[in-house]
């Protein structure tokens, strides 16, 4: 055990927190309503700050180490993020006060909802969904109720490539779509032809990634979605990978509608051990009567003695809420903090630094690693995690070993059209002594693949545990640590 | 100033790469729309940003310089410092989802807790990782319910006392499954709501949902109801308010399925409405049918005891289209919050702040209704949030006291146009007795104006 749970600590009668006294008269409450136990556990304030320390401590973090999680973009969080989202005049704030009470709020939501139009090109933002993935669902509802205000109900097919990231399809299933899957050329692209193929009078859309999941650039892209669109579909962008495209292009002009921007990956918000994060999402003109509601507008224009007066819109053919409130405020603050340091130059900056990390470590390690396709990358490449000479090595292997040299492991099995891949992004933040470490240490493993593969089975040998049993764990199904039978 | 590379490490990368510049790096790009212009601002320093976040948070009037009595699901409730004090360690906040166990037991084992304790909380038996918010968590009961019987049960019953953005969630989330049925019953109050809704479950009932305290704060026993959906087949699910179970029965009592809700009040600023944390609480038999993260205890290859998220067979990156829902995250670090928060205050503490706010609106929707012309509209039990009539539109009111200061409370002219002299007021732990009788006598000068 490496550290007792808090029912464990737990002593009966002890206290963390005190109250001021009651200074108003006491009255019962109604006695079929009252409850009996509260099985909660009894612990001092230093039991809990010392025992949330130590499960701290247990973590890797990005502040810990190098974290080249491909596809997450794991960059650096700065900290005056975590300044700004703290402010009592922004923290303090109801979600439901006067709009001529939190025009500060307003504010702050419209700018935002500019730079995200002006980055990505498109015309209309909104900040509502909580993530990535929320804001794919969004993308697949607007696609649903876009075609269903022109009558065009037989459209009932979205097209996927067998690249995609999970949640395009499940997104797709979510929305009452079927998923037609597109296969990946031999340079790593959609190509014209197949999706040519495959469109018809039933085609929703399509729902692309650029770059795509291999961190390659869609060759084709233009000529791509002017096929989807001259067949009467939409076009989805999954901007899980927009890290690569600031000040470098504008995905609008390469024809996409409608795309999703996670501000916890591009825009440095954390991700939290899970989230909370961001995923706004941009469209085109023709689609912004569609967006979830409310949206932030001008809904007073100033004069020479006041400001404009901001305030919630929803659009008219909204797709509705799609949650409680306006979005994820906190995390709203943190992603337009981060954009004022940058600026203009300092995002194109980003996105170029991302590139050539990514390009500089591909070249360090594809001499030794298989890449399956070998073009230039933008913000990530994928390399396979196998030897025929030691097949019996695998990219989870070579991944737990990663661990006991001091790096989190790249993201592994995914992309699904890459046989044992290990899917290496390294973010603009890291240094280039970060890089050439980890190439070594990368190189190293693929020796001892060969010298000694048990020290790659048995890895990782110097983490807080071992391997876990997770067959044991989805069999026996402890899912608390203490239950009120105990 | 995030970006580490000097001008000669640059120069060694291209180098090391075999290009000659970076803009050689993207030559895959249609170069007709390559370095596009950006009509954006140049970046600025620390000190200007925060000068200028400084601005615009100053711009708000916070429920600090106000005296608020708005809820609507959203709660003032004290913060410990110590639950931030943990949340900013960067070993929490800067690590990714756990998908390497070795390196991530302190994120599995405060998800662990979260669950034992939201279980615990609630009386139901397992708990998820979270979901977004509360909304979103009651969205995914429906869609739960929806799979459950295999798309055959097409109706799905809502009390019309949840929460507006609630309901509207729910069905935004719908909209693209054509054949599911909602149904909100119009009733004229949440008794009738009860003694109406019985004739609409049978056979076709997929989930009924009603909320624990409801929207304007009832207090209800739906055991016949949710008796009468389980005899027909069905499921029932309850939004619930976490702060009432240190003090009341937990629908658990009353056997129903799924106790969902918003545990924002469980440590977490109010911020103008996020990032907030969806709970998700149910019964064991439905554990593989329900969406979301889980962490499971298990053992390493020395026998230790370790946390791994299990039954991941159910989500996205696995099913793919076949997957119920798309959520690959959970409100990770809002977990965190959550379980420091419980864990601090504990038995007594949790049973306190309950008490305290219980009897502080007691205290205050005794007072108002004293006053002519105002009375109190809620004939159920209420916990901190009631609904008062007031002699004029409660939009007048809202006017009058902004000027001094004072929230008064959500318009329920909003929620329903019926309903404009109302106000829908909640007191937490934080209001103090001066705040209530400076509100009450304000309250009657407003009218008597």
């Amino acid at each position: 055990m490496l550290e007792k749970t808090i029912y464990e600590i737990s002593s009966k009668g002890r206290k963390g927190f005190r109250f001021p006294d009651l200074d108003v008269p006491s009255t019962n409450l109604p006695n079929e309503l009252e409850r009996e136990h509260l099985p909660l556990p009894e612990l001092s304030e230093l039991d809990v700050v010392r025992h949330f320390t130590n499960l701290s401590r247990l973590n890797y973090s990005i502040d810990g180490g190098f974290y080249p999680l491909g596809s997450c973009t794991m960059k650096y969080n700065p900290r005056v993020n975590e300044v700004t989202s703290r402010l009592p005049g922004f923290s303090m704030t109801h979600p439901l006060q006067p709009i001529e009470t939190v025009q500060g709020n307003l504010l702050l939501m419209y700018l935002l909802q500019e730079w995200l139009k002006e980055i990505t090109g498109f015309s209309a933002a909104t900040l509502q969904p909580a993530a990535g993935a929320h804001g794919e669902l969004v993308g697949g509802l607007i696609i649903h109720a876009y075609h269903k205000s022109r009558n065009d109900t037989k459209r009932t097919k979205i097209l996927i490539p067998d690249s995609a990231h999970g949640t395009n399809p499940a997104t797709s299933n979510m929305s009452g779509f079927e998923i037609v899957s597109i296969p990946t050329d031999a340079r790593g692209n959609v190509d014209c032809k197949t999706v040519s193929d495959a469109c018809d009078e039933n085609t929703a859309g399509l729902m692309l990634t650029n770059p795509n999941t291999l961190g390659l650039f869609e060759e084709q892209v233009i000529e791509v979605n002017k096929i989807v669109h001259a067949a009467g579909g939409l076009v989805y962008g999954d901007g899980a990978n927009l890290n690569a495209l600031l000040g470098i292009v504008k995905p609008h002009d390469l024809g996409f509608d409608i795309m999703h921007i996670n501000l916890h990956k591009t825009f440095s918000t954390p991700h939290g051990g899970g989230g909370p994060g961001s995923g706004p999402v941009v469209v085109s003109d023709f689609l912004k009567e569609f967006l979830p509601g409310p949206i932030v507008e001008i809904v007073e224009e100033g004069d020479d003695e006041l400001p404009p007066l901001y305030g919630f819109v929803t659009p008219e053919h909204s797709i509705g809420r799609m949650k409680a409130f306006h979005g994820h405020f906190g995390i709203l603050i943190r992603a337009l903090t981060y954009m004022m340091i940058q600026g203009k130059n300092g995002l194109r900056s980003v996105s170029e630094h991302a590139v050539l990390n990514a390009n500089y470590l591909m070249a360090l390690l594809k001499g030794t690693y298989s890449l399956p396709f070998d073009r230039t990358c933008m913000h990530e490449f994928v390399l396979e995690g196998v030897w025929d000479d030691v097949p019996e090595v695998h990219a989870l292997d070579i991944a737990k070993r990663l661990i006991d040299y001091g790096f989190h492991p790249p993201t592994n099995y995914f992309p699904l059209n890459v046989h044992e891949a290990l899917m290496i992004e390294p973010t603009e933040t890291e240094s280039k002594d970060t890089l050439d470490q980890f190439a070594k240490v990368m190189l190293k493993i693929a020796a001892e693949a060969r010298e000694s593969p048990e020290l790659l089975k048995e890895a990782p040998h110097h983490a807080p545990v071992k391997r876990l049993d997770e067959v044991k764990a989805a069999r026996e199904l402890v899912l608390c640590c203490w239950t009120p039978n105990q | 100033m995030y970006i580490p590379h000097t001008d000669a490490e640059r120069q060694q990368m291209l180098d090391g790469i075999g290009v000659d510049s970076i803009q050689d790096l993207f030559k895959d790009i249609p170069q007709d729309h390559l370095f596009p212009n950006m009509d954006l601002p140049d970046g600025l320093s620390e000190m200007e940003v925060l000068d200028q976040m400084n601005l615009l948070a100053d711009a708000n009037n916070s429920t600090d310089e106000l005296i608020s009595f708005l809820g609507a699901g959203a709660y003032d409730h004290f913060v410990p410092s110590a639950v931030d004090m943990l949340l900013r360690r960067g070993d929490f906040f800067s690590a990714y989802t756990p998908y390497q166990p070795e390196i991530s037991q302190g994120t599995l084992q405060a998800i662990f807790e979260y669950q034992t304790l939201m279980a615990n909380l609630t009386g139901m038996e397992i708990s998820n990782a979270s979901h977004y918010d509360g909304a979103t968590a009651a969205a995914e009961t429906v869609i739960t319910a929806y799979y459950h019987f295999r798309k055959k049960r097409k109706s799905v019953i809502l009390s019309p006392y949840i929460h507006p953005d609630y309901i509207q969630v729910i069905k935004t989330y719908l909209q693209a499954l054509d054949d599911i049925n909602i149904i909100i019953p119009e009733t004229d109050s949440p008794e009738q709501f009860i003694k109406n809704t019985s004739s609409l479950i049978n056979d076709d009932t997929a989930i009924l949902i009603f909320q624990y305290p409801d929207f304007l704060g009832n207090i209800l026993n739906f055991e016949d109801l949710i008796n009468q959906v389980h005899e027909n087949g069905g499921l029932t699910a309850s939004i619930v308010y976490p702060q009432v179970l240190g003090i009341m029965k937990s629908p658990a009592t009353m056997g129903v399925d799924f106790i969902v809700g918003e545990a924002q009040s469980l440590g977490l600023p109010l911020s103008f409405g996020g990032p907030y944390i969806g709970f998700f609480t149910t019964k064991k038999e439905f554990i593989r049918k329900i969406s979301g993260r889980i962490v499971g205890e298990t053992v390493d290859a020395d026998n230790k005891r370790g946390y791994v998220l299990t039954l991941t067979a159910r989500e996205q990156h696995i099913r793919r289209e076949k997957a119920t829902s798309n959520i690959c995250s959970n409100q990770g670090l809002n977990a965190l919050a959550v379980a420091i928060y419980l864990s601090l205050l504990g038995k007594s503490g949790f049973r306190e702040v309950s008490n305290i706010c219980y009897q502080k609106a007691h205290y205050l929707s005794d007072k108002i209704s004293s006053l002519d012309g105002y009375h109190l509209v809620n004939t159920a039990p209420f916990f901190n949030e009631f609904v008062i009539e007031c002699p004029i539109d409660a939009s007048e009111i809202s006017e009058k006291m902004a000027e001094i200061g004072i929230l008064p409370g959500y318009d329920l002219g909003n929620f329903n146009s019926a309903r404009r002299k109302q106000l829908l007021i909640a007191v937490t732990e934080k209001t103090t007795r001066e705040d209530m009788d400076y509100f009450v006598k304000t309250l009657q000068e407003s009218t008597n104006a």
